[in-house]
């Protein structure tokens, strides 16, 4: 089936690949690096295009051409805010061709199945070294496409192996593909062009975590028999509780840990397409699949990292119950007003500003960057620092910025800046909280008690601009906003940002 | 509420419980002002300036104790005064309650209620009506300028072309509120600052100010100020001891000592022994903050300036803040200003006295015809206890070595156990009966990806993580693959998922490298 100009092109494919994923080590590799990706998803089709997928290449590449201006109008027009939402909704176009594909397999094999049966012989059955398969007549084979030439000379074990791989690409895609609608629902929250509306906080069926525990155990079960031959139908159910399942998971986590969820669909996907490729016996699906996989996966480690929580916990959903009674946080919040803010920050030398979602929801990263610019004429030290659960998405904040035009060399990470917070004058959050929560530190009892956090409050004056008195989505207080040095900037994050651009000389 | 300001009946007092500016405050509040005659002009506030915002100014301090609810002002209420406070008449003001008590008991059978200024608790929320802290400022920076004021030298050294001057070496004793104004005041004049306190935890804020903390050759535990609201307590006679020696050690060179150091409900310490002062050289001043209560110095005289045989002067006023009326005065009035929006919660003019409020209860020694003095300790700690630092031991280089090794060891051991565990995994997996080799091949492909995925992905750099998401969905539409290989089928059905397949594969494909190349040719340099 495959022709050994196809595996070659296979392997430079691949090796593009890893080069594009290893480019993004730096901002300047990797605007070379998207090109090496493209190159090989550009070598990957065309080889697979004259070579196995050759059957009905013109149709192929009208439908390419298709998916082209769809995904032309996706990328040109969406906003940097809504990466995230984009992003997630990719993936559940990844998981539902996964689905396609997987449930394609199961069709060819009892489609290959019958044509043995027609010629009066047995699928998988083995020749006299007891390993490979008797096959059909030569002129019967010939005439098979060439995915049904490949189940057509497995033997019965390899069947069985094609069978639980295309079980796990189904089941696996079916997850991705509910998941991803609804971390897209609740990601875009009004904004969805989804037919139907989904609450955005954590909300779980009656049963909670015993429904999704079921429909896992329905699946093994399902594929048992489907193994044990009951057929299609089977699959189909096992289809069904692989999209509940991804439906529950997710309707079951809030908004703000979808970084978590978003790169786990990531690597999800990723894994489908892996398992796919296996029963396709597509090593460049296998090697492309592992890449993504453990991609994702390492950015859910980050971010779980981040928030000091386990994965198993961020998954099954909420936060674990306060290990006693939290700190009573003594003082006041000291409002100010815009002139107070202008005038510390024209007196100050260092300032680090501290980004959180609620700049993208007041899509305020505009004014911060314009804001940035006057300081930074103003001969001041303007810097970012970003906590690496800022946002909605991994990175989430560097792409906002940067579209903002800010460069990105003052754009740092947590570990980078946290040292530096004592020398500098002012830090101004805007719209985070709970990643600038000194309780993590403080108060062993804290819901958040060991997560990393932003020092900021270690700087000689803190702004923190918030729509209004309040916990974050975490709900827990934070005594950052009663500290001596905190003054809080109530309003909207644009709205305040605007109405200090003017002030600043 | 009429809120009024009597003039201060105290000889040689200057400053004045209410201010023009914090009389507009006092208005927004809902509350009516009135001023006596002529009860600003020492502090710099003259009556058309009351006027001019509203405030009403009435001839006489009768007229005044007649007309306001609520009376402001700096001073304990002299015997005159007393007679006038009536029943329901609240007073604002410093009155000390232990000295003061009989007075104390007289204004709570008359019925009215006492505010008294110093007892106002010192916890965070407070603050702002802490004029205590606000007095000590002024005394603290005070007492620097008083000093220059008889010191002969310059304070910053400079060389001049008419010679070198060497600068003036000050010490502070005792750090808190006025110490650190006088360390501000200190370093900021260019002196070489040095200050003491027997409360270790208080030396970082002695070197933030500029100024080098002297510490001690003693060995012993001392405790928390936090535990005591934040002022020292009393110390064993051998750590005094060692506090003098280090001082006999340093008054030769020292040229302008300013004394702070007094304990709550104490006569002053001694600190600044005569031997000491003998051992100065002439011309060295001498401030004792603490002269109200005695002195940390025996030989300074309360209310007073002397100078002693070998020429050094011993400063021992008592009313710095009065002697900076205007600045005081403002800071004063704020504070009380800051009281009074803590009895007007509803700000209509109302006074709503919460005894239940921690500050408000603290601070009243007579309320509702009784004596409320002492109040009960406050609900909240008035200063969170400093938690305990384990020493961060300075480790020897052997040491280092020791725990490099270590680390080294430790990494190797995880690494050993991850590559036990992956092997053992994967040749389990190849030792699985009937297990065909055609798997085997694929499966070996599959654990070297994501082992190269795990390598290359850690690299990446924290803020491409976005575009590395969108990357790797696009690349994961690999899947195209998949659905292309299939699509030429002569099953409708499978030709049909195919192509839906390719199509939204191709949307991942295109939609996801466009994003990434917008995303990134967004990043630039400054």
């Amino acid at each position: 089936m495959e022709n050994a100009f196809t595996i070659a092109a296979y392997v430079v494919a691949a090796i593009l690949f890893i080069l594009s994923l290893g480019g993004l080590s730096g901002q300047e590799s990797a605007k070379r690096a998207v090109w090496y990706g493209i190159a090989g998803m550009g070598i990957a089709v065309l080889a697979t295009l004259v070579g196995p997928g050759s059957g009905l290449w013109v149709a192929s590449l009208v439908l390419i051409a298709g998916g082209a201006a769809v995904g032309y109008q996706l990328a040109t027009k969406v906003e940097m805010t809504q990466m995230p939402e984009l992003v997630a909704i990719m993936h559940s176009l990844v998981g539902l061709a996964a689905v396609f594909v997987g449930f394609n397999a199961d069709l060819m094999i009892n489609y290959i199945e019958g044509i043995y049966q027609a010629e009066g012989l047995v699928m998988g059955a083995v020749g006299e070294n007891g390993v490979t398969a008797i096959g059909l007549p030569k002129e019967i084979y010939e005439g098979l496409s060439a995915f049904g030439q490949l189940i057509a000379k497995k033997s019965s074990v390899e069947i069985g192996i094609l069978r639980v791989e295309l079980v796990l690409g189904i089941w696996i895609g079916a997850v991705t593909f509910t998941g991803s609608v609804i971390a897209y629902a609740k990601l875009a929250g009004g904004s969805s062009k989804l037919p139907f509306e989904i609450d955005t906080s954590a909300k779980k069926l009656p049963g909670g975590h015993f429904l999704n525990a079921g429909a896992a155990a329905l699946s093994v079960l399902l594929l048992i028999l489907y193994l044990g031959g009951s057929g299609s139908w089977a699959l189909v159910l096992l289809t069904l509780a692989g999209l509940f399942i991804g439906y529950h998971l997710i309707m079951g986590i809030g908004g703000a840990d979808m970084p978590v969820v978003v790169s786990m669909l990531n690597s999800y996907s990723g894994w489908a397409a892996a398992a796919i490729g296996f029963s396709l016996g597509n090593d460049l699906l296998i090697v492309v699949g592992a890449l993504v996989g453990s991609s994702g996966a390492i950015l859910s480690y980050i971010m779980c990292k981040a928030m000091n929580r386990s994965f198993v916990s961020v998954i099954l959903g909420g936060f674990g119950g306060p290990a006693g009674e939290q700190m009573a946080v003594e003082g006041e919040q000291i409002a100010i007003e815009a002139d107070g803010v202008a005038t510390a920050l024209n007196e100050a030398d260092s300032i680090v500003i501290i980004p959180g979602y609620g700049m993208a929801v007041a899509q305020a990263q505009q004014g911060v960057a314009e804001l940035t610019r006057k300081l930074r004429a103003a001969g001041k030290i303007v810097r970012f620092a970003i906590h690496p659960v800022a946002g909605r998405l991994p990175g989430h904040m560097n792409v906002l910025l940067a579209e903002a035009k800010v460069p990105y060399d003052i754009v740092l990470e947590m570990d980078e800046i946290n040292d530096d917070f004592p020398s500098t004058d002012v830090a101004i959050v805007i719209g985070s909280n709970d990643i600038v929560n000194p309780a993590a530190q403080d108060d062993p009892n804290s819901p958040i008690a060991g997560m990393p956090v932003l020092e900021c409050w270690k700087a000689k004056q803190v702004f923190v601009s918030k729509r209004g008195q309040g916990t974050g989505y975490s709900g827990i207080e934070n005594p950052l906003f009663f500290k001596d040095n905190t003054r809080m900037f109530y309003g909207d994050a644009k709205a305040s940002i605007d109405k200090l651009l003017p002030m600043i000389e | 509420m009429k809120i009024g300001t009597p003039k201060e009946t105290f000889i040689g007092e200057r400053r004045v419980g209410m201010t023009p500016e914090s009389a507009v405050a006092l208005h927004k509040l809902g509350h009516e002002c009135v001023i006596e005659s002529g009860a600003g002009v020492a502090a710099g506030f003259s009556d058309a300036s009351y006027e001019a915002v509203g405030v009403g100014v009435l001839k006489t301090a009768a007229a005044l104790w007649k007309a306001a609810d609520v009376v402001a002002k700096v001073r304990a209420p002299d015997e005159s005064e007393m007679k006038r406070l009536r029943e329901g008449q609240t007073l604002v003001s410093f009155f000390s309650p232990v000295a003061d008590e009989a007075k104390m008991v007289q204004a709570a059978k008359k019925g009215a209620t006492v505010i008294a200024m110093e007892m106002i608790p010192r916890i965070s929320r407070a603050q702002k009506m802490d004029a205590l802290s606000s007095m000590a400022n002024i005394a603290g920076y005070r007492a620097v300028i008083e000093a220059g004021n008889n010191f002969g030298r310059f304070f910053t050294g400079q060389i001049t072309a008419a010679g070198k001057v060497p600068p003036a070496k000050v010490l502070v004793v005792g750090a808190g509120v006025a110490g650190l104004a006088a360390i501000g005041t200190s370093t900021s004049l260019g002196a070489i600052t040095y200050a003491f306190d027997v409360r270790p935890e208080v030396a970082e804020q002695v070197e933030s100010m500029g100024a080098e903390f002297v510490y001690l050759d003693f060995e012993e535990e001392q405790k928390d100020g936090a535990t005591s609201g934040g002022y020292a307590s009393v110390s064993s006679p051998e750590f005094r001891e060692a506090q003098l020696a280090k001082f006999r050690e340093l008054a030769p060179e020292i040229d302008i000592v300013i004394t702070t150091a007094l304990i709550p409900n104490r006569e002053a310490p001694e600190l600044w022994t005569e031997d000491m002062v003998a051992a100065m050289k002439p011309g060295s001043v001498i401030v004792d903050l603490a002269a109200e209560k005695g002195g940390n110095c025996k030989l300074t005289v309360m209310d007073e300036k002397i100078v002693t045989e070998n020429g050094v002067t011993i400063i021992g006023y008592t009313d710095f803040p009065s002697r900076m009326a205007t600045q005081a005065s403002t800071l004063y009035a704020t504070n009380i200003r800051h009281l009074m929006t803590d009895l007007t919660p509803e700000k209509d003019g109302v006074i709503h006295h919460n005894m239940e409020d921690d500050v408000i209860r603290g601070a009243t020694i007579a309320h509702g015809s009784e004596v409320t003095f002492p109040p009960p300790p406050p609900k909240v700690a008035a200063i969170a206890a400093a938690p305990k630092k384990p020493a961060v031991k300075e480790l020897t280089h052997a040491e280092k070595r020791a725990a490099e090794t270590a680390a080294f060891k430790a990494q190797t051991r995880s690494q050993i156990t991850l590559l036990g565990v992956g092997g053992a995994l994967v040749l389990g997996v190849g030792l699985i009966p009937g297990m065909p080799a055609s798997f085997m091949q694929h499966f070996i492909v599959f654990v070297l990806s994501v082992f190269i995925g795990f390598q290359v992905i850690w690299n990446v750099a924290h803020s491409l993580h976005t575009p590395l998401m969108a990357v790797t969905n696009a690349i994961s539409s690999i899947i195209i693959l998949g659905a292309l290989i299939q699509v030429g089928s002569s099953s409708l059905l499978i030709t049909l998922l195919g192509a839906l397949g390719i199509f939204m594969a191709s949307v991942n494909i295109f939609g996801g490298f466009l994003v990434t190349r917008r995303m990134l040719a967004m990043f630039q340099k400054s």
